[in-house]
């Protein structure tokens, strides 16, 4: 075999090789959610849904788990949005650029990228104890806030940034304060990618359970919560609890809990891509 | 009237703004604080080198290697997976795929990043470890190699969009000189675009290594809960985050040197990912200079 034969033989073994690796993890998900559904589908009733945790795994439910994360991203929907968008609106609309604006750049792109469970460890000393919050959905929502806000400020920027320039000029021209100029042109114009990155966050903040263990929520909680000062399980840390057992029937439970959390995350993962499809149709600058 | 109203939007936004350094303030401030409290007790010296973590045993041992190795034992098998299986799909993506089938599997590789942490912790247990143990027979119920590869999967999609957007950040008139002289894709990729684009798909390595060390619910799960010295994949260890998830469900008294021990190890946690996160920052910004 001459060099040209080889060289070619290379590149299209490579070829398969990439195909290979493209399909591979997507192939083992598909195995893992198979044997997933294959266990817990039987497990998920109506029963499940709506029973409380018991300690005998054929009555034990995901109830107050379930109201338990509902209730978690309803209260980190509010605090983060409000502190994300704003922070994202100052840096990329008022601040100057200088060593200010600079530091805040830095000091985002590191926050992203520090590990969940340091977040866990600020909200334990700073709300659940500083602050006397204790394990409760106020302290645990301002921790995952916390996690989000980063995320959702870069979102915001780059929203902001790929509207024209021309229709913020335009607004100015016709005597538009700042505010004015981007409460009523720019936000709107960016609102269907703003939402879309905060769905984002959130599908990625439904599944978090390490910071919130750390922060003080429980693990075994029979009542479901009523206030955000109340005590709380969310459904991650239920699937942690039941896999760490050893007994095969909290597997299954396990399993069937999996099976509520990825629908959950998929839905929410979905409903974004949704809106960014529906989004770019409708908008061409 | 408008014009305060004005002033006031612009400083509410730009407190909402300073949230974000008070954040990382909260963060060093606690971090420093507790760990120093530690550090009275016992000695930095004792904690950095020593191979013994038994911190809720009667006979308290405090040196963090056992919880450092496993957290790299863990991280680089991960790295081991996803490297070569991220790489060749960045490479496939760019230089191979046509346009419609990248525009297909792109988002699909994003869903591999999407699925929530305990649900990988709970494949690695029930689903990874049971099929290795088929073929090797000395891996315990408990261990790294198969977190590991988990997580490996998990930060596939990390390294392949990061190292794609590096491979096509790489100009035009390269790729072309080397088709020119006759090479073929595959050399082509080789020996002219992964080092041109070698600071990027380091950028991607370092980021992807920096996302295992801090995870936590994966080999909290499945890697076990006990302080082992070793390299040995087949064994159970602990990791550092696993040790703060630990020590958070137990009930261990407050403001007990036990207590303060997590914040003694997340500082460790938080100084290796910052390293990790600052030396990527500059990477980027350097090869971004490059080609402009």
């Amino acid at each position: 075999m001459n060099r040209t034969k080889k060289n070619r033989l290379n590149d299209s073994l490579f070829k398969y090789f990439g195909i290979l690796n493209t399909l591979l993890g997507l192939i083992m998900l598909a195995v893992f959610i198979f044997i997933i559904l294959q266990t817990g589908l039987s497990r998920l009733s109506w029963d499940f849904i709506t029973s409380l945790p018991s300690r005998f795994p054929e009555k034990a439910g995901i109830y107050t788990a379930l109201i338990g994360t509902f209730w978690m991203l309803a209260l980190t929907i509010i605090f983060s949005v409000t502190l994300g968008v704003s922070a994202g609106i100052y840096l990329e609309e008022y601040a100057r650029k200088g060593f200010f604006s600079r530091m805040l750049e830095i000091n985002i792109s590191n926050l992203v990228g520090v590990p969940s469970v340091i977040y866990g460890i600020l909200g334990l000393a700073l709300f659940n104890r500083y602050l006397g919050l204790g394990g409760s959905l106020l302290a645990g929502s301002f921790t995952l806030s916390l996690l989000i806000i980063p995320v959702i400020i870069v979102t915001t920027r780059e929203s902001l940034k790929a509207v024209p320039r021309t229709i913020k000029e335009a607004a100015y021209a016709l005597g538009a304060t700042r505010w004015q100029a981007i409460s009523r042109q720019l936000l709107p114009a960016a609102s269907g990618s703003i939402v879309t990155g905060i769905i984002l966050a959130l599908a990625r903040a439904i599944g978090e359970a390490a910071p919130l263990i750390v922060v003080g929520a429980l693990v075994y909680v029979p009542f479901i919560p009523n206030s955000p000062l109340d005590d709380y399980t969310l459904l991650p840390i239920q699937i942690f609890n039941w896999t760490s057992r050893p007994q095969p029937e909290f597997q299954v439970n396990a399993s069937a809990g999996i099976i509520v959390l990825l629908f959950l995350t998929f839905v929410l993962n979905g409903i974004s891509i949704y809106l960014r499809n529906k989004w770019q149709k409708k908008v061409k600058w | 009237m408008r014009r305060t109203k004005e002033k006031v939007i612009e400083k509410l936004l730009a407190a909402s703004g300073l949230m974000t350094i008070l954040t990382t303030a909260g963060i060093l401030v606690i971090l420093i604080y507790e760990s120093s409290r530690f550090f009275i007790d016992v000695s930095i010296w004792e904690f950095l080198t020593g191979t013994e973590w038994t911190p809720l045993f009667s006979k308290k041992e405090f040196g963090i290697w056992p919880l450092l190795s496993a957290t790299f034992l863990t991280s680089l098998i991960a790295l081991l997976v996803a490297l070569p299986v991220g790489l060749s799909i960045a490479i496939y993506l760019n230089e191979y795929a046509n346009r419609n089938f990248r525009k297909t599997v792109k988002p699909m590789l994003e869903v591999l990043a999407s699925v929530p942490t305990v649900v990988y912790g709970f494949f690695a247990l029930t689903i990874v470890t049971p099929f290795l143990q088929q073929f090797i027979p000395g891996l315990a119920g408990f261990n790294s190699l198969s977190p590991g590869i988990v997580m490996g999967i998990m930060i596939i999609p990390m390294i392949s969009s990061l190292s794609e957007d590096a491979l096509f950040a790489v100009p035009r008139t390269l790729r072309d000189a080397s088709y020119g002289m006759g090479a073929t894709r595959f050399q082509t990729v080789f020996r002219v675009l992964i080092p041109s684009a070698s600071s990027g798909i380091i950028v991607s390595v370092i980021l992807a290594v920096s996302r295992a060390i801090g995870e936590t619910m994966i080999v909290a799960i499945a890697a076990g809960q006990q302080p082992n010295f070793t390299f040995n994949p087949l064994v159970p260890v602990e990791t550092i985050t696993t040790y703060i998830v630990q020590v958070s469900l137990g009930d261990v008294p407050r403001d007990s040197l036990e207590y303060r021990t997590i914040f003694a190890a997340g500082m460790v946690l938080f100084l290796l990912t910052f390293v990790m996160n600052n030396i990527s920052l500059w990477l980027k910004r350097k090869y971004h200079r490059q080609y402009e």
